[in-house]
């Protein structure tokens, strides 16, 4: 498990670069579904006033 | 008609429905792709013969490359279709792309400069390569500014889609840097003809990621254009129906 972790003396770039890769791929989940969200509680807040308009 | 298929896809309320149904379809497989490849990259593959276990960067550091590349590509086409054809869905596959390109870009040049600090002896080159790869970035990044200066979106979706569209001459630049000018880059080991050279235990981990990241963006692309879709056409009478029934998202990706 140690020698895993240290790849073969490389651990102060793998593992970073794996981190690295982590963050932006759960940023990414976390940007795409709010901005969905964002857009479509703004879509229900337009039909509401535009009902309450009418 | 052969046809029909064009405007059905182009059709807001039928590619909102079809991507709400599809997201998760790339979710989950993009998930157990990068889960096998990463076992298979990180356990199973051996150290490689120069870089030891340094080469593993390999796992991350292509599909980000590849992904701010095809990624790349995918805008500038459907920014393309937009502009002939005046596709609102076009216009919003085009503009969810460029923050994921963006960032997979970004991505890129990170893993690749911990990687070319033990292999190279330093983080940063101004290597043909590299310096294609960071004017990408910066195409990106001006894509998304000038889509944020423009209030209007339909003359932001026309005026950033010409940008995409010139910029695209920098992506056969970036794959083919290594070849016409000394780099210190290597040269492709998977995407060139004839045989990848590599052995299968470190070639099947990596395929394995490519294509779990491409599904990833798949499902990425196909929810942020859904919000796309729903900012362009805030006036349509689908947009009632299509909310009322519509679950939010996939639920994860990889």
């Amino acid at each position: 498990m140690l020698r895993f972790l240290q790849m073969g003396g490389y651990a102060r770039y793998v593992w970073p670069s794996y981190a690295l890769t982590a963050l932006v791929v759960g940023l990414n989940v976390r940007w795409a579904l709010a901005s969905v969200r964002a857009a479509q509680s703004e879509a229900r807040r337009r039909l509401a006033s535009l009902k309450a308009a009418s | 008609m052969a046809w029909v298929w064009f405007h059905r896809f182009g059709s807001p309320p039928h590619f909102y429905r079809l991507a709400t149904r599809l997201a998760p379809w790339f979710a989950w497989p993009a998930a157990l792709l990068c889960l096998a490849g990463l076992v298979g990259g990180l356990v199973l593959a051996p150290p490689d013969y120069q870089q030891g276990d340094g080469f593993r960067i390999i796992y991350v550091h292509a599909p980000a490359a590849w992904l701010s590349l095809m990624v790349y590509v995918v805008m500038a086409a459907s920014a393309a279709v937009g502009l002939i054809w005046r596709m609102t869905v076009a216009y919003s596959v085009a503009a969810s792309c460029a923050p994921i390109g963006a960032s997979f870009t970004a991505l890129a040049l990170a893993t690749g400069m911990l990687w070319g600090r033990p292999m190279w002896g330093t983080y940063w080159e101004w290597d043909p390569r590299l310096t294609s790869e960071l004017l990408l970035l910066f195409l990106y990044l001006g894509y998304m500014g000038l889509r944020n200066a423009i209030d209007d979106v339909g003359r932001a979706d026309r005026a950033s889609a010409l940008l995409a569209i010139v910029g695209v001459v920098n992506v056969p630049i970036i794959h083919y840097s290594v070849i016409w000018w000394n780099s210190l880059h290597q040269a492709p080991s998977v995407m060139k003809f004839g045989r990848p050279t590599m052995p299968a235990a470190m070639l099947v981990p990596l395929l394995l990621m490519l294509a779990g990241f491409t599904a990833y963006f798949l499902a990425l692309l196909l929810t942020r254009a859904r919000g796309e879709l729903l900012r362009r056409e805030r006036n349509a009478r689908w947009i009632g129906e299509a909310l009322a029934s519509a679950p939010t998202g996939p639920g994860s990706a990889c």
